[in-house]
């Protein structure tokens, strides 16, 4: 009997009509279709088609908004699985932390997951910025890219933060009380601005479940806006940009 | 309201008639459009291939954390039993360090909106986008004058409120941005250090500073804010 090599049955299943009626270039051996490959692919054409060779060198970004951006996929991967465990409740939240230790398969793993991956987020955002910083990728015609980065930094702490009351076990609860007294100082809308942010004059029920959409739903939904907006800017404004001895950007910004 | 104008169809597949490639490119604003002698490669495979690899070594390594480590779990939520000290999370302990020693109105608002407002503002100071290195072509008398003013500004501050954690790297800082005068022929350090620039400067003061309060609030503070070794703790529990 004769069996075909792995190879071969590659290449028929890439060329049968159902393939080619998804993907329509074929088999990536040639520059056409390398190009082909990125930009007919609706999750890769965030990519220009072609890089700098100097881009792609380790010390030009320390991949580090590669390992944030990771960090983001990991903890929506881990994020929904625990979704389908938790209720946004007092005291059944708790109660459903006991669960994933004793009952739920992989329960710890996914929770271990989702606290380290989110730990790394943040401080992958911060060492990010200051990446960007020391190599000048600020300077135009980048800068309102380094904004939208702000703000996205901003929404990571508030990600973690949000998250961070979830368990409501006493680190939970304290940290956030914690936090929140500090929210109180504000001038003028101290008051109101906590309340609005617990549901409540203390860290209570109410303040689990607007935690938890925050969390889960309107703070999640806002970074992929931005950070939509941050990935397809760094193409917009020129690619990644490195250390600026190596690369002199000639770039002078001038009023017309 | 007054009247639209009337629509023009436009629709023809005459060249002349309607021209479909036009641009105008100011080449100032467009980087992505100058030409470049640089070398280019094929985001597929070579930048592909590298993001695949990136996501793999993150994974692992978060997996292998999430088996070792457990995610700390304490008692259910208790309004009336205040654990002593309360912490918040690591990345704003450094803010509750700083609660401390001044007002909260200072360092629960007005710090870390002033951080903020500052990170944001970055790419529109002109400062940020001239700056050469902090004492090349400068008056170094001057640039001295002003960098003790304000070092020692900063210093009172900090050591006004008893903030040694802050006020011990301010100093430090301003003392290597002095000594960073004349680096360029020195050692590998110090020709590091001659090229920094004064926004460049600002930012590691920043980060020392940020750092110095994290680790502080984080490891060495117990009941009561009491400063405490990070080891006491430990054999306590």
């Amino acid at each position: 009997m004769n069996i075909p090599s792995l190879d071969s049955l590659g290449r028929w299943f890439r060329g049968t009509s159902v393939y080619r009626s998804i993907v329509r270039h074929g088999v990536a051996e040639t520059s056409r279709n390398r190009s082909l490959i990125v930009f007919e692919n609706l999750f890769l054409h965030v990519h220009p088609v072609k890089v700098r060779e100097k881009a792609l060198r380790f010390k030009h970004t320390y991949w580090l908004g590669g390992i944030t951006m990771v960090c983001v996929i990991v903890l929506v991967a881990s994020g929904v699985p625990l979704m389908f465990y938790y209720h946004p409740s007092v005291p059944q939240a708790y109660q459903d932390m006991k669960e994933l230790k004793y009952v739920v398969d992989n329960g710890v793993f996914l929770r271990n997951l989702h606290r380290w991956g989110a730990h790394l987020m943040v401080f992958g955002a911060f060492l990010h910025m200051l990446r960007v910083f020391y190599h000048g990728a600020y300077q135009p015609p980048r800068q309102f890219n380094w904004v939208v980065g702000v703000v996205l930094l901003v929404l990571t702490l508030f990600l973690s933060y949000t998250g961070y009351l979830l368990p409501w076990d006493q680190l939970a609860f304290w940290g956030v009380s914690v936090g929140t007294n500090m929210a109180r100082e504000a001038p003028v809308i101290g008051d109101k601005l906590r309340f609005f942010l617990l549901g409540g004059n203390a860290v209570s029920e109410n303040a689990l479940l607007r935690f938890y959409v925050l969390h889960c739903v309107l703070l999640p939904v806002v970074l992929f806006l931005f950070l939509g907006v941050h990935i397809w800017r760094i193409r917009k404004d020129g690619g990644v940009k490195g250390p600026s001895e190596e690369a002199p950007d000639a770039f002078h910004e001038e009023e017309p | 309201m007054s009247a639209l104008p009337p629509l023009t169809a436009v629709e023809s597949n005459d060249p002349v008639e309607t021209p479909r490639r036009v641009a105008l490119l100011r080449p100032d604003l467009r980087p992505s459009v100058r030409r470049s002698s640089e070398k280019f490669v094929m985001a597929y495979p070579h930048l592909i291939i590298r993001e695949v690899i990136l996501f793999q070594i993150v994974v692992i390594f978060l997996a292998i954390l999430a088996l070792v480590f457990n995610a700390p779990l304490e008692g259910i939520a208790n309004p009336v039993e205040t654990p002593n000290p309360a912490k918040a999370p690591w990345y704003f302990l450094g803010l509750q360090e700083l609660l401390h020693y001044y007002p909260p109105i200072v360092a629960g608002v007005l710090i870390p909106g002033l951080v903020v407002v500052a990170l944001a503002v970055i790419p529109y100071a002109r400062i940020n986008l001239s700056a050469g290195p902090l004492w090349e072509g400068k008056d170094e008398k001057r640039t001295t004058q002003i960098l003790a003013v304000a070092a020692s500004a900063l210093v009172l501050f900090f050591a006004g409120f008893q903030c040694w954690a802050a006020a011990v790297p301010t100093a430090a800082v301003a003392g290597a941005m002095y000594l960073a005068r004349g680096g360029s022929t020195g050692g590998t350090w110090r020709q590091a250090m001659a090229r920094l620039s004064l926004p460049q400067w600002i930012m590691t003061w920043f980060v020392i500073l940020a750092a110095a309060l994290t680790i502080i609030g984080t490891f060495f503070r117990g009941p009561g804010w009491s400063f405490i070794w990070p080891w006491t703790h430990m054999v306590q529990s």
